[in-house]
């Protein structure tokens, strides 16, 4: 199999480049692209990318095979190599670090922005704070995201105002946070929202409910965010 | 919280808003005026004339064209904000999205006016 792989070293290229490797894949198995990567890496030790868990949990080693972006870890070559060629690049939009490497520091920003985490102001209980299982049912599809920032960096709006608008996997987020019944913030975290840039950069083209691989919605919540803003002004 | 000065109302909620009344407003009244061509097949300017003169049609006229110039703004505002930034053109970006605006705005005005005119002036 021919595999085109994005190569970039800053302390020695002047700019990235493709390059093309022959690889000889084992009869009768459909590999994973993350297990063509190890191939490869004992071709050709300097090849550097994100891996750990090597099964879809823990969002590593996302990444652009033929120009689309997902998990290299569950992606099998079958589905993501075309006439015969893999084409593996970084993620789209963010800073290369080295070859697969991507600075994910804006993705993190973002992530930050939205406080991530239970906000509750009254006192808390003896034991823990109760939800009916009809309020726990709603974090269905939200709390999942694994942060690989496949979603993110398929977005347009994204790539032009990473430092602005918020992005899918951070607006999920958001959402998992406003939806919460033993959330006491959601005032003003949607106040937070309400810009022109944080959540209504979203023009709604779903590119990254096409490549969660994890099949989550990140467009539904958005739009569930916009009705929340708007009841809470109107 | 980006804050922003330039938008059409400063809230994202309300560009958003006004983004989509006046989509509706726009699709109503264009819709109506097709209907309108289809039933008269042979339109002469007597009638075109008559249908513009009616209260009725210059309120439905003005409503579309204040429509289409709020809908403009919002709309030419998020592409100067997407395309002519900092982060993709360095730092005359700036300078040439605010030109971009402000040359959107006066054409918006003028055409405003001018539409206003043939309007009123048929």
């Amino acid at each position: 199999m021919l595999v085109s792989l994005y190569r970039y070293n800053p302390e020695t290229d002047e700019k990235p480049s493709m390059r093309d490797y022959e690889l000889e894949l084992p009869e009768g198995k459909d590999l994973m692209v993350l297990d063509v990567l190890e191939l490869l890496k004992r071709q050709d030790p300097s090849i550097a990318y994100r891996r750990s868990c090597r099964e879809g949990v823990c969002g590593s080693d996302g990444m652009n095979m033929n120009g689309t972006n997902g998990l290299a870890c569950i992606t099998p070559v079958s589905s993501a190599a075309k006439n015969g060629k893999l084409v593996l690049r970084p993620l789209p939009g963010l800073p290369v670090i080295r070859d697969l490497v991507v600075d994910m520091s804006v993705f993190y920003q973002q992530f930050e922005k939205i406080e991530p985490f239970l906000i509750n102001n009254t006192p808390a209980p003896a034991i823990e704070r109760l939800q009916s299982p009809e309020e726990r049912e709603k974090l269905d599809g939200l709390y999942e995201c694994i942060l690989c920032a496949c979603c993110s960096t398929n977005c347009p709006s994204f790539w032009w105002n990473p430092e602005k608008f918020v992005g899918p996997a951070g607006l999920l987020q958001a959402y998992r946070f406003l939806a919460d019944s033993r959330d006491t913030a959601t005032d003003a975290r949607l106040a937070d929202l309400e810009d022109p840039f944080s959540v209504f950069r979203c023009r709604g083209i779903m590119n990254c409910v096409a490549v969660c691989p994890k099949g989550l919605n990140p467009t539904r919540a958005i739009g569930h965010i916009r009705s929340m803003l708007l009841q809470r002004a109107s | 919280m980006v804050t922003n000065v330039t938008s059409f109302g400063r809230s994202g909620l309300y560009d958003w808003v006004v983004q989509r009344l006046t989509a509706v407003v726009l699709g109503v009244y264009f819709v109506g005026l097709f209907g309108y061509l289809i039933m008269n097949p042979d339109l002469n300017y007597q009638q075109w004339h008559a249908l513009f003169s009616t209260t009725w049609m210059r309120i439905a006229s003005l409503m579309a064209l204040l429509s289409l110039c709020a809908h403009a703004w919002v709309g030419l505002w998020t592409v100067s904000t997407d395309y002519l930034t900092t982060y993709l053109i360095g730092p005359k970006a700036t300078v040439l999205r605010l030109l971009w605006q402000a040359g959107s705005v006066v054409l918006m005005f003028i055409y405003l006016v001018w539409g206003i005119q043939i309007l009123w002036g048929m």
